[in-house]
């Protein structure tokens, strides 16, 4: 009677015993990464998984079993997924991150950088002449909200560089404050708003430098430019550095849409796309640097000089760590 | 499916067919295949703009939980230190609240299962559309694009109407938005932009439980009780027919399983035998059906289901 045992149910409980282990070795290594598992099981698992393969296409021509054929599919692409995933562990891809890729990135990414630091000092530029010539043009770069505007006196305007509060409970607070601030959201949205030919990009960099330029001309006319500068500077190096950078990532993102050259345009960004990301969450970290300067750094140092020294440090220190040519390390 | 008792007119029974085939094409729209190394093709389904959706809620509330249980025990360590903890709690709150708001997804999708708790828990996952290695940096920059397709909009929601800026431009700016957040509506591939840009695709790959095959318990039983059904009365029903079987013998209730066990039997024109009951019935049936099919199988002839006669 051995006749009535179906060719796919002898197919199957031949097999059985080798899918659960493959399952049983996959599913420790889902939750507990390679180090869960061991050496035999490591040397069992190519072996297991290419029979689990070969069962799968087999199953699909001989069996109408559903549930063995969809316990088959996504056995193995749980396990297409293991042997072929990444497996470096995230302490390292960190490590790696900083010591090498986001310098890389960044330093590939002269042309962009160099096109997003046109538009936010253009702007900033043209802004700077035009309201230094009338002041009139002050309030078309700029909302009613800001005490900080040609009709405020000199003292007015001083007085809001240098404060003498020195508790750290208020310099937390102003740190966290500038977490959330305007000028993180810029960055991420000038890399977000990248795909669309880089145009809204460059928009919102040409727009926020208008903004600089115009806030720059009002202390100017004051004679107050130098100590604005320093007031500016000693984080705002670190932090436009990383709008910049950010608008760069948007720049690569829309340069690859416009002109993919030989590839297709999905390919084209999706290549782009992934040395982008290495310089925008680079730009987040930065933005997180420049939030402990202004919060901290900005109030407790008064001193003109010292807020300048540290605005040119950390000028140095960037285009060091970013551009200053360094030798490759091994591939991961 | 309704039986009658007098068979269906040839076009009428072509025609059922053509809709069972149209069904299962566009079933079969939802997958797309990728070749392994190995030359075997795996099968990945797509994964719906309702999974997506549902996935995407369920983070945002573990999100809020997870900010909220950091809120919590911060004032609870803040609250003996008077109004200036609460102030230097606020501050750390808020620095944690920025890492969880921009790491969360970054973290859980860069992990094993390349998947966060909402799309682990609907049975979806990340993958790279070409079927390589998902990288890091891909994974970045799918996440930093969803500031775009959805914190914009809904900030720009919360924003219209607001002062100083017109209809017109309000109207322009939902517009806008809303072309990000309906964009996985209208790619085959349910992408949405994030996914466009790092070149991923979402897949819907649950665990699937390895069952007792139904066509085990078969033989024994059969070989007691005698139940033994004719090629022509296997003729009758196709592998769609044979799959809604497993459904029902797997998972539905003795009721529903008495009356598909009566239906098959007026179909075949079943005499129940003395001391039979549904289930060995249904039982006996499916391994029957199913070793019937397969052998055609194994001879080329693939039976769609009940109304296919093309061979």
């Amino acid at each position: 009677m051995s006749d009535r045992v179906m060719k796919s149910y002898r197919f199957r409980e031949e097999r059985e015993t080798d899918w659960a282990k493959l399952d049983h070795i996959i599913r420790k290594a889902e939750s507990r990464g390679v180090d869960g598992l061991s050496d035999e099981e490591i040397k069992t698992l190519p072996h297991l998984y290419r029979q689990a393969i070969s069962s799968l296409s087999v199953a699909r021509s001989i069996s109408l079993d559903q549930n063995v054929i969809a316990y088959l599919e996504t056995l193995c692409a749980r396990a297409y997924f293991f042997v072929y995933g990444t497996r470096s562990r995230m302490g390292d891809r960190i490590a790696q991150f900083f010591a090498r890729d986001w310098a890389a990135a960044v330093s590939a990414a002269k042309g962009p950088t160099l096109l997003a630091a046109l538009c936010l000092f253009g702007g900033a530029l043209l802004a700077f002449f035009l309201t230094l010539s009338d002041p009139e043009w002050y309030w078309t770069f700029n909302g009613y909200g800001d005490q900080r505007n040609p009709n405020a006196t000199y003292g007015e305007l001083r007085d809001t560089l240098y404060e003498e509060q020195r508790n750290i409970i208020d310099l937390l607070g102003a740190f966290a404050a500038q977490l959330f601030s305007h000028n993180s959201g810029i960055a991420l949205f000038a890399f977000a708003l990248g795909f669309a030919f880089g145009v809204p990009t460059a928009a919102l960099l040409i727009y926020n430098g208008l903004h600089l330029g115009s806030f720059f001309a009002v202390f100017w006319a004051k004679g107050l430019a130098f100590e604005l500068t320093g007031w500016l500077f000693i984080h705002g190096v670190t932090e436009l550095f990383a709008i910049i950078l950010a608008g760069a990532a948007g720049f690569m993102i829309g340069g690859a849409v416009a002109f993919p050259g030989r590839k297709s345009r999905m390919q084209s960004m999706q290549l782009a796309g992934e040395k982008a990301a290495m310089v925008i969450i680079g730009a987040v970290v930065m933005l997180f640097i420049a939030a402990l300067l202004e919060g901290f750094g900005r109030q407790l140092i008064n001193v003109d000089g010292v807020r300048y020294a540290i605005a040119g440090t950390t000028l140095v220190l960037w285009m060091t760590y970013f551009y200053l040519p360094r030798r490759r390390g091994p591939e991961a | 499916m309704a039986d009658t008792a007098t068979p269906l007119s040839a076009p009428e029974r072509q025609r059922r067919h053509a809709v069972r085939v149209k069904t299962q094409t566009a079933e079969q729209k939802r997958i797309r295949k990728m070749v392994t190394p190995e030359g075997a093709v795996l099968n990945f389904k797509i994964s719906t703009f309702s999974e997506r959706m549902g996935a995407f809620i369920i983070d945002i509330i573990f999100q809020f939980l997870i900010i909220i249980g950091i809120v919590l025990v911060i004032g609870f360590i803040a609250s003996p230190f008077g109004f200036n903890g609460w102030q230097v709690a606020g501050a750390i709150a808020t620095v944690l609240i920025f890492f969880v708001r921009n790491f969360y997804f970054i973290f859980f999708e860069i992990g094993r299962k390349a998947a966060t708790p909402g799309k682990r828990m609907l049975g979806l996952r990340v993958a790279t559309r070409n079927g390589g290695q998902l990288k890091a940096n891909a994974i970045i920059a799918r996440n930093f694009l969803r500031e775009l397709e959805f914190w914009l909009p809904l900030s720009a929601l919360f924003g219209l109407g607001g002062t100083g800026v017109s209809g017109w431009i309000s109207l322009l700016i939902f517009a806008w938005c809303m072309i990000f957040v309906f964009f996985p509506l209208f790619n085959k591939d349910k992408m949405r932009v994030g996914d466009l840009v790092a070149g991923t695709i979402v897949i819907h790959s649950p665990k699937v439980q390895l069952l007792k095959d139904i066509a085990s318990a078969t033989p024994h039983a059969v070989k007691q009780s005698g139940i033994i059904f004719t090629p022509a009365q296997l003729d009758i029903y196709g592998i769609h027919e044979l799959h809604v079987l497993e459904d029902v013998l797997r998972q539905s209730t003795p009721d529903i399983k008495r009356n598909v066990a009566n239906r098959i039997a007026t179909k075949i024109g079943w005499v129940p035998e003395p001391g039979q009951t549904d289930i060995l019935f249904l039982e006996a049936f499916y391994g029957g059906l199913r070793k019937h099919l397969e052998q055609g199988m194994l001879f080329g002839k693939k039976k769609v289901d009940k109304y296919d006669f093309s061979y």
